[in-house]
């Protein structure tokens, strides 16, 4: 036993000489302090991080089998389905994990809403974090192309004819991206290409320096309290605890609840009632026949529904051109969070009625507009996408002043455990 | 609360202006993969019925040995009708070409056609055939109107002509509003009674669901001890972060 534990050390020693191996387990997990008071809201960041995992893992093992060409797209993916090993384990955790990618990062994103986790010294975090999140909306939608079905193939005509709409370079542009004057095997091997190649560096390199940045500055808490205000006499935080072993064997029940839930999904409803895998999907790419309602997987219909509210024509620009700035800015604005938000406290513990009410309006809207994005469009169903628009922009505009005038709370020296 | 008012209210307005009904009401299929026997009547119909002129391309015969328990002769000797090998996917002599003048669109290949439609769309399709001397075929259907595709079951189900024949007529599509079921009675009774069709089309409709996704067979079995395994795996993490945590104050 003593020469196992003997030749470990040595290794690690060996290895310590020459890179920074100690140094960097103990900067990120080992004596990474993190506030003891973490409540469920906390798990997403971790799981976030497993389903890059099993994305890139499931991905690797599709890449063997699919073929990227318009004549053989959708029948290697049946090929997957049916003939390879396991295959359709294999395709129904990609598909079914696409769908929790954005349901963990929305929850986690609501999370930094919750406790002002992008609040100054975390303004850096929450950029990094954003990139992600539109690194991810960009590997979404190439990869919904490659299965070849109906929507896929209609739903990416969709979105990049959008970029038609812009003045002057648009058409160019679309035809940039789309390799071709419609969508065609020109199209697709490039989304192939940015799916399997471009993105996933992305977002990897992304990952590390949203964590880099994270572990530089220190975690929030529920109760936005500093915890590095307060250190004992060997420079540790009061309220602090090491990462590891505590949070990881926390995080693991987590993980463990999560493939619970995600195993259920995949084993049980695939297909998830025709959100994660729509039945229209199930009929090849039709470049001849468009199919009566084109809508976008769940996790892009809220800002579907914005692009569809705008109706009007305004200031000499046309309403596809107004819809398509504001389904860019709906996106893009939570990027000034960090500055729109003026109050003196964090938490959502210790904001008054305002932001309170604020937060609630603008979730019920999100969601309504998801909903929405879903549907055909009716006169009240656009009405409604438009008071929901509306109020979505307002929480943003408005929220240098009602974070202002908010009657915060007094927060606590200590974190409430 | 107030949120919680705000939000029902909204939701209110959401729901107020989502129905929307297109069509008569599908029938239930009650397709279930159970019964290794259905599945195998449903099979011998697909082969005998549909797959002369639709392909199922995406599967191969040989899968029918393993999934619905048959041996390797009699899947060749009761189920395959072409010059295939057992390892070959399901293919159909008809050439799309010929197939398109005869039709006026090829027939679609059914590999996922029940993922597409639906089991109970397919189920109401081939229940929904109805006699009308204005189509080329001499069939109209119910849930599909003007459909290319002949009546090929009507030797077992007989001919159904429309109840309200003139106004259904009139309008070509949308009857059907306001009755129970659909409006067809059945004229001519065919070689089976209408419970042995419906028992019929049920086993064909269960086939197909099977065919769009042979998976289907195993992956809630499977996924029952998955879930199983994580259980066990939750109940001892949970006891390891307890004993972790025991000294956080």
């Amino acid at each position: 036993m003593s020469f196992i534990t003997k030749g470990l050390t040595g290794l690690r020693d060996w290895v310590d000489d020459r890179f920074p191996l100690v140094q960097l387990w103990n900067d990120h997990m080992g004596a990474y302090y993190a506030p003891k008071n973490f409540n469920f809201w906390y798990y997403f960041g971790v799981l976030s991080l497993v389903v890059l995992v099993i994305q890139i893992v499931t991905g690797i093992w599709l890449v063997m089998n699919y073929k990227p060409d318009a004549t053989l797209a959708f029948a290697s993916v049946e090929y997957i389905m049916r003939d390879v090993e396991w295959g359709w384990l294999i395709r129904y955790m990609h598909s079914t994990g696409a769908s929790f990618f954005f349901i963990v990062v929305y929850l986690h994103m609501f999370r930094g809403m919750l406790y002002g986790s992008y609040k100054q010294p975390r303004e850096l975090i929450w950029i990094l974090g954003m990139f992600i999140y539109l690194s991810l909306m960009a590997e979404a939608f190439f990869g919904y192309l490659l299965p070849w079905g109906q929507m896929s193939f209609w739903g990416a005509q969709v979105i990049t004819s959008l970029f038609g709409a812009i003045p002057v370079v648009g058409e160019q542009l679309a035809e940039l991206i789309r390799g071709d004057y419609v969508i065609s095997d020109t199209t697709l091997n490039r989304f192939f290409s940015f799916h399997v190649i471009a993105l996933p560096f992305a977002i990897a390199g992304l990952v590390v320096l949203h964590i880099i940045a994270l572990h530089e500055v220190g975690s929030n808490n529920p109760d936005g309290v500093e915890i590095k205000k307060l250190k004992d006499k060997d420079g540790k935080p009061l309220d602090g605890i090491p990462f590891h072993p505590y949070y990881t064997v926390k995080d693991s029940v987590g993980v463990v609840v999560f493939l619970m839930l995600f195993s259920a999904v995949v084993f049980f409803a695939p297909e998830m009632g025709g959100y994660f895998l729509e039945a229209n999907n199930f009929i090849p790419a039709d470049p001849l026949k468009t199919p009566l309602h084109i809508a976008p997987v769940w996790y892009f219909t809220p800002f579907y529904s914005i692009l569809r509210a705008n109706t009007y024509p305004f200031l000499g620009v046309d309403a596809k051109l107004w819809g398509v700035i504001f389904m860019g800015l709906g996106t893009m604005v939570f990027f000034l969070l960090p500055w729109l938000d003026r109050s003196p406290v964090k938490s959502i513990r210790y904001r008054g009625v305002l932001y309170k009410s604020a937060l609630a309006i603008f979730v019920v809207c999100f969601v309504i507009l998801g909903y929405l994005g879903i549907l055909p469009v009716t006169d009240g169903r656009t009405l409604v996408a438009q008071i929901c628009t509306v109020l979505y922009f307002l929480f943003f505009i408005l929220m240098p002043f009602y974070t202002k005038w908010d009657k915060t709370k007094p927060v606590p020296e200590r974190v409430t455990h | 609360m107030k949120k919680f008012i705000f939000a029902l209210c909204l939701m209110g307005l959401t729901g107020a202006v989502s129905a929307n009904v297109e069509g008569p009401a599908l029938l239930e299929s009650h397709a279930n993969l159970d019964s290794k026997i259905n599945l195998q009547r449903g099979a011998r119909t697909f082969m005998n019925y549909c797959l002369s002129c639709h392909s199922a391309s995406y599967m191969r015969y040989s899968r029918l040995v393993d999934d619905l328990g048959l041996t390797k002769e009699s899947v060749e000797q009761n189920l395959m009708f072409t010059t295939d090998k057992i390892g070959n996917t399901m293919q159909v002599a008809m050439k799309p070409a010929d197939a398109e003048q005869w039709f006026g669109v090829p027939p679609p290949d059914l590999s996922v056609i029940a993922r597409a439609r639906g089991a109970d769309w397919l189920y109401s399709f081939l229940m929904g055939f109805y006699k009308d001397e204005k189509r080329p075929t001499g069939v109209n259907n119910l849930y599909f109107p003007t459909t290319a595709m002949p009546a090929v079951l009507s030797s077992l189900q007989g001919v159904q002509v429309l109840k309200t024949a003139a106004e259904g007529e009139a309008h070509g599509e949308g009857h059907g509003e306001g009755h129970a079921g659909p409006a067809l009675e059945l004229a001519m009774p065919g070689t089976q009674s209408p419970e042995e069709y419906e028992a019929t089309v049920r086993d064909l409709v269960s086939f197909m669901v099977y065919l769009g996704e042979p998976a289907k067979l195993v992956r809630y079995r499977i996924g029952f001890w998955v879930i199983a395994f994580l259980f066990v795996l939750f109940i001892s993490t949970y006891l390891l972060k307890k004993e972790y945590w025991k000294d956080v104050h």
